[in-house]
């Protein structure tokens, strides 16, 4: 049977290019990069390379990036690195309500540690007024954080206008910028943002590797510890094989990201427009406009997400409904209900993220599916009632 | 998560007994779409025997496959045999669920209850 995945909002197949550049760091050049001797220096000189290709992809200085294992970690060690560096000067945070788990688990966290968060509210596209930023800010706040893309809906937020907001008022700002990162250009002084999340996996990279920007002189308490490297700020071994990878991933990012965004805008919208004509009862879900390439959500009236998601998979098609992680809770996710979505339709939402290798017949393949899909589970639906139709 | 067993997975793909039954006998509605499960859930009864089961679902895959099993379960059952069918005997003859989807199998029992129930209070005024 044909397999279309169109999961990349989840992880991305790791480029065969970015394999090939991993490999000599697994028994070749395996030397700790901590080391003075030969075998270490030569690993070193490989992380210090992909530094500087990291560092110069988002136009930040390669002291400015630690790497850590990834996008939940970035995200914790950003949040509690301030709170607790900058805790004698104040506890509010403010951050969004259609955050990844990964900050509002951390801010669940910290209000139990004493500090208090604002949760911005979203407009019903997903968006963060940074007005509601600017009216948020107390004398005690020491860090907003605000995500570039959502994960679930792909919204886009004006980062940058909110990153003026922030520094003007003398406060640092974190980005959560994981679903964007590789797809789009960033220039974290243009953002104005002090600290930004990444991970490799979304990039066609390898799992288990992220960075963290800390923009220099941002006072940070580190959040692993046990050894001096990264400059002190994450203890840990080096993962050489796959922060060689995240740089390679980095680099064909840098050559391919323009096209690839063009010729996914445009299979995505013609994903969107096929499903809304031919099932009615649907809606997108997030900015039709200021959204990342990749993302369809979509929410389908009287049917239930998991189900769709079991049947399409059936027929070959992976897709998510909500976020990868809300799958297995059994809230709706938190995102869909913040944009104002009923339980029903928060529940029925599914999430096609392309990628760069997605082809026009794979989406021409999901328009003949899936109306027959919903068909069949409408036909089953207590909530659907033709008659009264 | 978790994956489903084969048996949930077929249940999915193939639900038995799908649809609603024109003048029930007994009809039990139950869940909200805060939970994110509803099942309906219809029985014909004659001779204190089921004789005819079917049900709609809106819910998850666990959802579909209960909803679906307990339908097979209880046709040619009487009354009392149905009423000691527990969410545990759903969830075992669809060879388990995932620890997180077994609130499906309670709503399965729930809908069967009342299911039950609503005949019952049909058969006493009728009677």
């Amino acid at each position: 049977m044909k397999r279309i995945y169109l999961d990349h909002a989840a992880t991305t197949p790791t480029d065969p290019r970015v394999v090939q550049a991993m490999i000599p760091y697994f028994s070749d050049i395996y030397g700790n990069p901590s080391s003075l001797h030969s075998f270490g220096q030569e690993a070193r000189t490989a992380v210090e390379t992909a530094r500087n290709q990291i560092a110069s992809f988002i136009m930040a200085r390669p002291e400015e990036i630690v790497f850590t294992s990834g996008g939940a970690e970035s995200d914790n060690a950003a949040l509690k690195g301030i709170a607790y560096a900058r805790r004698e000067k104040g506890n509010h945070i403010i951050t969004s309500a259609i955050e990844h788990h990964a900050i509002l688990e951390t801010c669940k966290f910290l209000e139990k540690q004493g500090f208090q968060i604002t949760y911005i509210k979203v407009d019903p596209n997903g968006l963060v007024d940074p007005y509601d930023v600017k009216k948020a800010i107390t004398e005690r706040t020491i860090l907003v954080s605000i995500m570039h893309a959502n994960n679930e809906i792909g919204t886009i937020q004006p980062i940058s206008e909110i990153g003026k907001i922030a520094k003007e008022a003398g406060i640092y700002f974190h980005t959560d910028a994981v679903q964007i990162f590789g797809h789009a250009p960033i220039n974290v002084d243009e953002l104005h943002v002090d600290l930004l999340s990444a991970s490799a996996h979304k990039l066609y990279g390898p799992k288990g590797v992220g960075v963290l920007y800390i923009r220099k002189g941002t006072k940070f308490t580190p959040f692993l510890h046990g050894g001096d490297q990264e400059r002190g700020r994450r203890a840990s071994t080096h993962n050489v094989p796959g922060i060689v990878g995240f740089g390679a991933a980095v680099e064909l990012a840098k050559e391919g990201m323009v096209q690839e965004a063009e010729k996914m805008t445009s299979l995505r919208n013609k994903l969107i427009k096929g499903i809304l004509d031919s099932i009615e009862d649907t809606r997108l879900n997030g900015d039709p406009i200021k959204r990342l390439p990749s993302n369809a959500n979509i929410s389908v009236a009287y049917v239930e997400g998991e189900s769709m998601l079991l049947y399409l998979d059936m027929e070959g098609i992976a897709c998510s409904t909500g976020s990868a992680c809300t799958s297995s809770s059994l809230e709706p996710s938190h995102v869909l209900t913040a944009i104002g979505l009923s339980h029903e339709l928060a529940h029925g939402s599914l999430r096609f993220s392309l990628g760069k290798f997605t082809s026009e017949d794979e989406i021409d393949y999901v328009l003949d599916t899936l109306p027959g899909i919903i068909e069949k589970l409408r036909t089953m639906s207590p909530l659907y009632r033709k008659e009264t139709r | 998560m978790e994956p489903y067993s084969e048996k949930v997975i077929d249940h999915i793909r193939n639900p038995r007994n799908m649809g609603s039954i024109e003048n029930p006998d007994g009809v039990g509605k139950v869940g909200n779409t805060a939970c994110g499960d509803i099942m309906e859930l219809y029985i014909k009864v004659k001779d204190g025997v089921i004789i005819d089961a079917k049900f709609k679902t809106f819910g998850c895959g666990a959802a579909i496959a209960t909803s679906s099993m307990v339908t097979e379960l209880i046709k040619n059952k009487s009354i009392e045999e149905a009423l000691k069918i527990s969410n545990r005997a759903v969830a075992e003859a669809l060879d388990g669920l995932p620890p997180i989807k077994m609130h499906c199998s309670v709503l399965a029992e729930d809908a069967l209850k009342a299911a039950i129930e609503d005949y019952q209070k049909k058969a006493s005024k009728n009677g």
